[in-house]
């Protein structure tokens, strides 16, 4: 008996030892990253980083002979332009599904979308890459007459794609967590359906949708594959959706394999990785913030 | 709440997904340095760089494993900045490239593993010039591609060349390019800008050889440029004249050799000190004439017979 009581004891402490392990490797790994890529990057940022070049100027030149520049306007205008589009496109989209699964439709109908939004999530970046570099390209051509289909809309439309999934799934789980007597409440004062979506449910779960718009941005900034194929990676500031552009995160995909190691166009691919990083941190910051909020309602 | 354990659980699973990343990375550099030793059975010859040379080298290896059952050469593409990059850090035994090796960076190579990189030209690559198979343009002249593609260039409609390109709507030149870091790149903007000019911003950059010629398929308005092995159906082949007014040539053999082709250039196979043993064979063997067919197969200009003497000699005497 009391053999077995201390191998309980054991196994218990086994299993609690590798739990918190697991906990803290999350921890390890994001900083083991943050650290990994400022330290590849900071001697240049440190040491010759024109920053009013680096954050105003639209040309990049890393490898030019005569004169090289590194101005990431451009490279930056092009990440906020596929973004926006997306969110444009996707938020709509996102939000109205997640409003139809989660209250509209009946419950077989509803497990069958499910399904079908997590294999949509499911589908590789670069499929989705391959579809805008193929269809996508010659249907934009047809549609608006363009001289070439790899544009601002084509990566905004692929990016919508990408992110919606992400918006339904995580804007779903917040409608469903108003709690029923919100409804029950809301119908017995007589509210129509559109009436109790409308005054009740998007008032009281809108701290969990705006999480799920902000998880669905970061998605869309830090998508690489589908957007290199996507957007014709062309160093341009867009004057309209039929423009190419090229993205931070493409910059880095195209050019890291063939820069020598610790060269300054390397670091300054690490730079824009650091630049990258604060983005998508600030922006999963915000959004845990607003998650926070509904707790301490 | 569910909300705040989904968020969370999203980001676990980016970071791990991240550190399996790094995982894998740092797995595939140790494999890179294990296999240049030889194995216990087949002698493996690591071979990386170029991506224009890439097509033409998985030729010459697949051949050359018919033919020797105990060699095997491993080919892959990457650019010629990745081949280089290889070889400074001792990781391949050959490194293919289209563009020479810069001083800066024979004189890494030589501090990293204390031999002297060793230069072969194995062939000619005609560069070719594409535009879409109903544009009417035939010839153009560097000059004319120099404005197209050139920083401050004043050509940015097919009018302006004088072409009446009709399936062009726009009538706006698409110039689609090469990554920057390309060997394809570098050799293109010497040879239209020399180097105190570089290329306009705006142009299409491509990750690939055959993506080049793809794009430019599947586009009326575009122009590329790209090794002349990869014409297909979908393009046609420009005409190119050293000045606007001067005779206009195609790349072929003829006129890449005798230097008529304004833009053709050697590609080079490099190793780390003299060669020796298998890599010895295996260059002699390219060297031979079996191994310069398969150039001209390829789509590519042989080396010439005189020049391929030479090499087979240079190779003897290490021995």
């Amino acid at each position: 008996m009391a053999d077995r009581r201390r191998f309980e004891v054991l196994g218990e402490l086994i299993i609690e030892t590798v739990i918190r392990l697991c906990g803290i490797s999350a921890i390890i790994f994001v900083f083991g990253i943050f650290f990994f890529v400022f330290r590849e990057g900071s001697d240049f940022l440190f040491h010759q980083l024109n920053f009013v070049e680096f954050f105003t100027s639209p040309e990049w030149y890393p490898t030019s002979v005569s004169h090289k520049r590194y101005g990431v306007l451009a490279l930056m205008a092009g990440t906020t332009s596929v973004t926006v589009l997306a969110m444009l496109i996707a938020v709509p989209f996102g939000l109205g599904a997640a409003i139809y699964i989660s209250e509209f439709c009946s419950p077989r109908l509803k497990e069958t979308f499910k399904i079908v939004i997590e294999l949509l999530a499911a589908i590789p970046s670069v499929v989705w890459g391959f579809i805008g570099l193929t269809l996508m390209n010659e249907l934009i051509i047809k549609l608006f007459n363009a001289p070439i289909g790899l544009t601002v809309l084509n990566g905004g439309i692929i990016l919508a794609l990408m992110s919606v999934p992400v918006i339904v799934s995580i804007g779903e789980d917040a409608l469903k967590a108003v709690p029923d007597s919100y409804r029950e409440a809301a119908e017995a004062l007589g509210a129509t359906r559109w009436q109790l979506t409308y005054k009740v449910l998007l008032p009281a779960a809108k701290n969990g949708l705006l999480a799920a718009v902000l998880l669905g941005v970061a998605r869309a900034i830090g998508e690489t594959m589908a957007v290199l194929m996507a957007t014709g990676h062309a160093v341009k500031i867009p004057t309209s959706l039929l423009d190419s552009v090229r993205t931070l995160t493409a910059t880095i995909a195209a050019e890291l394999g063939e820069s020598p190691v610790h060269s300054d166009h390397y670091q300054v691919l690490f730079i824009i990785g650091i630049l990258l990083f604060s983005i998508t941190f600030m922006v999963n910051l915000t959004a845990d913030l607003i998650v926070k909020g509904i707790k301490n309602k | 709440m569910v909300t705040p354990g989904k968020t969370s659980g999203t980001l676990r699973f980016m970071t791990c997904v991240a550190a399996a990343m790094i995982m894998s990375l740092t797995a595939c550099s140790k494999e890179g340095e294990k296999a240049t030793a030889p194995a216990s059975q087949k002698y493996v010859i690591q071979n990386t760089g170029s991506d224009t040379m890439v097509n033409l080298v998985q030729s010459w290896a697949e051949r050359y494993a018919q033919l020797v059952p105990t060699v095997s050469v491993e080919v892959s593409g990457g650019g010629s900045g990745t081949g280089i990059a290889a070889l400074i850090n001792g990781t391949v035994d050959i490194a293919n490239c289209s563009r020479q090796m810069e001083p800066a960076e024979i004189q890494k190579a030589t501090q990293n593993t204390g031999k002297d990189p060793q230069k072969f030209v194995v062939g000619y690559d005609a560069l070719a010039v594409y535009v879409h198979k109903d544009n009417p343009l035939d010839a153009i002249s560097i000059d004319q591609l120099a404005e197209i593609y050139g920083e401050g260039g004043k050509y940015d409609k097919w009018s302006q060349l004088g072409v009446a390109n009709k399936a062009c709507d726009s009538d706006e030149i698409i110039r689609v390019s090469r990554q920057s870091n390309s060997g394809t790149y570098h050799y293109f903007r010497e040879a239209l800008l020399g180097n105190a000019r570089d290329f306009r911003l705006g142009s299409r950059d491509l990750h690939g050889s055959k993506d080049v010629v793809e794009l430019v398929g599947r586009t009326p308005c575009a122009i590329g440029y790209s090794g002349m092995g990869y014409a297909s159906e979908a393009v046609k082949t420009l005409k190119i004249a050293r000045k606007t007014g001067e005779n206009a040539y195609s790349p072929n053999i003829e006129a890449t050799l005798d230097g008529t082709y304004p833009i053709a250039r050697p590609l080079y196979m490099y190793t780390l000190g003299p060669p020796t043993g298998e890599v010895r064979k295996y260059l002699e063997w390219i060297y031979s004439e079996a191994g310069q067919t398969i150039v001209k197969e390829s789509g590519y200009v042989p080396v010439p017979e005189a020049d391929r003497q030479a090499a087979l000699a240079r190779l003897g005497a290490a021995r």
